[in-house]
């Protein structure tokens, strides 16, 4: 027996669950969002939206609402012609034939939602602008509505621009393998019509915007609800003819965004031409109704498909259609999501020899569709998991077995599939196992079957999944049609005393990067963690970058900043070599100390290395001052996280109401830098895409009134309905990237709504539901069950 | 026409004319300027405005700002005292009870008045006690996790 213990190894910052930096001012209400701003002089804009679905306007009569109480002012489409372009879209994918039509920041002939911006009010306080709002008239000629992306493709659908015939938007395709081959040599085909219902992303936080424009100087300075205040930078120069240069875009604190603050819209030109106009600054917070109807929506598709496989279960091909709901425009990143971000990703974690895709973006009298949370990838998953339940129930075998027999093997440094993407990394059957040993499966089948022999209906559902995120490789972007780059940079600063400030382009609004990433630059650097402030949001203090969006904050900020820590570290290494007199090959560096090798007594830490950079009164000959490093960060290849999320659920026969019993989530987003903020992440990604499988749809009537109109009418899920999670990990290090992670924002939502619909489906199998309409509210679930037992009766 | 209204918001007298349909929510973040106070929506689901209202917690939107006449307001600009959060606060920092933070202060009064009501809840009991506060960033549960630490400290708001 060994009398010595082993001293226990320093803590690391890296991959410590530490308190977040952010949480004490948004827990003591001193943090500042858009709409806490108030500038001296500031008026107040309210925003006029079409009541119909699709009409032309005939005249608009400002004169009340000029006249009333406090109104600064009032505009409409034609004041704003000429002035402000047409809103661009952003993601112009190639060889679709794709159709853009001018999107204007107020219609001005015809609108094409309900909601599209029709004219604004300016006041002196919100009530008053509100109020005269109601003083507008506007006569309309309404004309036909089309809500539904399939109908609207049909022939004789009523037409939205003359630029788009049939609505179509863009037709594009993906392809590869034989697939005729593959469907000729199937055993088995299965087949469903999948409609991913539109979902509406709710961030807590409505848009909005303040907008400040100094007439003297021409200088721009916009507070905006975004995710990516640099791109709204380059969209609002491009649409309000201010430069880059006189413009500075702020997001303050963002209260969640989920997709909806990716694009810029309507209200926010619409604020900055007032501010412009009146030469005051000009405030616009929408309402959550107006948020509704106006901010952007998600999903969207009606996906034919069909998978073709052997008599045992291995996958064949996968062929599909999709018409994927654009809404009225083409929104900044629109045109990306079902076809980069859904169809490449349709071999999902799985050996598929032969895909063929059509995607046709349609457009609809509806509230224009971006990204919402999973973005293509929740689409494509959902697909694949529906497909392989259906094909396990047609050849009789336990679901988790077919997935087996068709997953990815191991592999640690790339994976081609047929869709021309190429893996990074992944350990699928490792999160299944994983997944699978947590929940109890084989026991748990047991418990079903005896369950469902006293009457008690269980149900257990399974969902493997990978993701592509990281966004990405920038030559990549600009070949498959994206109008900008996908790199991230960062500053690294430090000051005489050793603190540190860095300066990144990424732009968080609630994930937490200003803790993960000092913990980064602390672990990096081997100073105190503490002494690590990380700047972001505020394009005149802030590099260049492209947002937080697509997973991507940490997969490729933080890789920017783990590149330009080390370039610090190689000047301070040259430093140290002329500080201690010795040669640079015999410094060492560990633990913040740069020492000669064998004698860590001469040494000189960071924090005397930056002290010396920045007084330089002893540099080596031609060093220059200061210790700073900045990156430019193209990532080599997108990241590709991975899991397996395992749902049981208890439906009841009377009432069709889902019980949530338990949740098991095992995600793999390679190294970990705040293991709490990762379980926070997939906690709030799960609860979004169940929200997906049991209460959520943007419901339209067939006029484009939207019905969910309101949180009265729309059920994001509430504390009592939601499940506790059991989250657990696998650690697959992504080879190419600098600290090895991958990405987590989004995995939750990407796995959790096909395991939940799985297992809701599963639990009604005594029933012969096959598939269900999502959401799988009690009323669907009990019409199910009704009209089988009455189908029953019939047979008897 | 407008009203003379006096309220005590965290402890300090306010008096101000205000119009009759002035919300309690509007007159805080506007009026006053304590903006920690968050709208969310328009149809009282949310719960981002709920503040204590004569120590009971309301959604500050369903109230006319009238109504509060001589009534004493906490929000959360009034929870912690020379830095020292409260036990709440401190176990939503703690337990990860936050990400955007947009809908915490409405939440951590939620928390107040289910602990005040019982202060030995249970999860089940928690989560019914939260349903009238919505968060879209972090699933309850480590908000749920909160209440439970905070109310084994012993502690509420």
């Amino acid at each position: 027996m060994s009398a010595t213990v082993a001293a226990p190894a320093p803590a690391r910052v890296f991959g410590s669950g530490i308190r977040r930096r952010e949480d004490p001012r948004l827990l003591t209400g001193t943090a500042l969002y858009t709409g806490d701003f108030t500038l001296p002089g500031q008026t107040y804009a309210a925003i006029l939206r079409s009541p119909h679905a699709h009409a032309r306007i005939r005249k608009i009569d400002t004169a009340r609402a000029n006249a009333a109480p406090g109104v600064v002012a009032v505009f409409t489409g034609a004041d704003s012609e000429g002035v402000l372009k047409p809103i661009p879209c952003a993601w112009l994918i190639p060889n679709s034939d794709l159709k853009t039509a001018p999107y204007r920041p107020m219609a001005k002939d015809v609108v094409r939602f309900v909601g599209d911006a029709v004219a604004v009010v300016v006041a002196e306080s919100a009530h008053q602008a509100y109020d005269a709002l109601e003083l507008i008239d506007v006569d309309y000629t309404p004309l036909a509505a089309v809500v539904d992306p399939q109908k609207a493709a049909e022939a004789g659908a009523p037409q939205l621009h003359a630029e788009a015939p049939g609505n179509i938007a863009f037709h594009w395709t993906v392809a590869g393998g034989d697939i005729d081959a593959a469907f000729k040599a199937a055993g088995v085909i299965v087949r469903d019509r999948i409609v991913q219902q539109r979902l509406i992303p709710t961030a807590m936080e409505p848009r909005g915007a303040v907008a400040q424009y100094v007439r003297a100087t021409g200088e721009l300075t916009l507070w905006n609800t975004t995710q990516n205040p640099h791109i709204v930078r380059f969209i609002m120069s491009v649409v309000t003819g201010v430069p880059e240069d006189r413009l500075r875009v702020v997001a303050p604190e963002v209260g969640g965004g989920f997709g909806s603050k990716i694009p810029q819209i309507q209200g926010d030109f619409i604020t900055a031409f007032c501010a412009m106009q009146l030469g005051r600054p000009v405030k616009w917070v929408e309402t959550r109704s107006e948020n509704y109807i106006s901010t952007t929506h998600g999903r969207d598709h009606v996906q034919e498909v069909e998978l073709a496989a052997t008599r045992d279960g291995r996958i064949l091909g996968l062929r599909a259609t999709v018409w994927a709901g654009m809404g009225g425009y083409l929104s900044t990143a629109a045109p990306g999501i079902p076809t980069i971000l859904h169809g490449l990703m349709l071999s999902g974690p799985y050996q598929i020899p032969a895909i063929k895709e059509d995607v046709f973006g349609v457009y609809t009298t509806t509230t224009p569709v971006e990204a919402y949370r999973g973005a293509g990838r929740p689409e494509a998953t959902y697909m694949l998991e529906r497909l392989i339940e259906l094909l396990a129930d047609e050849i009789k075998v336990d679901p988790v077995e077919v997935r087996r027999r068709n997953l990815i093997p191991p592999f640690e440094n790339g994976h081609a599939v047929v869709t021309g993407l190429t893996y990074d990394s992944g350990n699928y059957p490792g999160a299944l196992d994983k997944a699978l040993a947590q929940v109890g499966y084989d026991n748990l089948r047991q418990e079903q079957a005896a369950a469902r022999a006293k009457g008690r209906y269980i149900g257990i559902g399974v969902s493997t999944y990978v993701e592509i995120c990281g966004l990405g490789p920038s030559q990549v972007a600009g070949a498959v049609g994206f109008q900008g780059g996908l790199w991230e940079s960062a500053i690294v600063r430090f000051h005489p005393s050793g603190k540190v400030h860095v300066f990144v382009g990424i732009s968080p609004h609630g994930q937490g990067e200003e803790t993960t990433f000092a913990q980064i630059v602390a672990d990096e650097l081997g100073v105190a963690v503490t002494d690590v402030k990380i700047v972001h949001g505020d394009t005149d203090n802030t590099p260049m970058g492209w947002g937080t969006y697509g997973s991507r904050a940490t997969a490729v900020g933080g890789a920017a900043l783990a590149v330009t820590t080390r370039k610090i570290k190689e000047k301070a290494r040259l430093l140290a070599s002329h500080l201690l007199e010795a040669a640079v090959e015999d410094i060492e560096y560990a633990g913040g100390k740069f020492f000669v090798r064998g004698f860590p007594d001469r040494s000189k830490t960071i924090q005397d290395i930056a002290l010396m950079a920045n007084v330089a009164w002893n540099l080596p000959q031609g060093m220059e001052a200061g210790l700073e490093a900045s990156s430019f960060y193209d990532p080599p290849n997108f990241t590709y996280p991975f899991g397996a999320h395992i749902a049981v659920v208890e439906v009841d026969p009377e009432t069709g109401h889902v019980e949530l019993k338990r949740y098991v989530a095992a995600d793999d987003c390679g190294h970990q830098i705040n293991p709490m903020i990762v379980e926070g992440q997939v906690h709030g990604g799960v609860a979004q895409g169940i929200g997906q499988a049991l209460w959520e749809q943007a419901v339209y009537d067939p006029n484009g009134q939207l019905l969910t109109g309101s949180l009265t009418d729309y059920a994001i899920p509430r504390a009592d309905v939601l499940p506790d999670m059991e989250v657990l990990s696998t650690v697959t290090p992504s080879p190419h990237h600098p600290l090895g992670v991958k990405g987590i924002g989004e995995a939750g939502t990407i796995a959790s709504t096909a395991a939940v619909y799985n297992a809701v489906i599963d639990a009604l199998e005594p029933f012969g539901v096959r598939t269900l309409q999502m959401p799988l509210t009690p009323e669907r679930i009990w019409r199910a069950i009704s009209q089988s037992a009455s189908a029953g009766r019939k047979e008897a | 026409m407008k009203v003379s209204i006096t309220v005590s918001i965290n402890g300090r007298a306010h008096t101000a004319e205000v119009e009759p349909r002035l919300l309690l929510v509007q007159f805080l973040r506007d009026v006053v300027g304590l903006t920690g106070t968050k709208i969310g929506c328009d149809t009282s689901q949310c719960g981002a405005c709920t503040v204590l209202l004569d120590g009971m917690a309301v959604k500050s939107c369903t109230c006319l700002a009238a109504q509060a006449d001589g009534c004493a307001v906490t929000t959360v600009e009034g929870l912690a005292s020379n830095g020292q959060l409260t036990a709440l606060q401190e176990a939503f920092w703690n337990k990860h009870g936050l990400q955007c933070g947009f809908c915490t202060p409405g939440m951590l009064f939620a928390a107040h008045e289910l602990l005040r009501t019982n202060p030995n809840p249970s999860p089940e009991q928690i989560r019914h006690g939260l349903e009238g506060n919505l968060c879209r960033c972090t699933g309850y549960q480590n908000i749920v996790r909160a209440v439970q630490a905070a109310a084994a400290a012993g502690g509420r708001a």
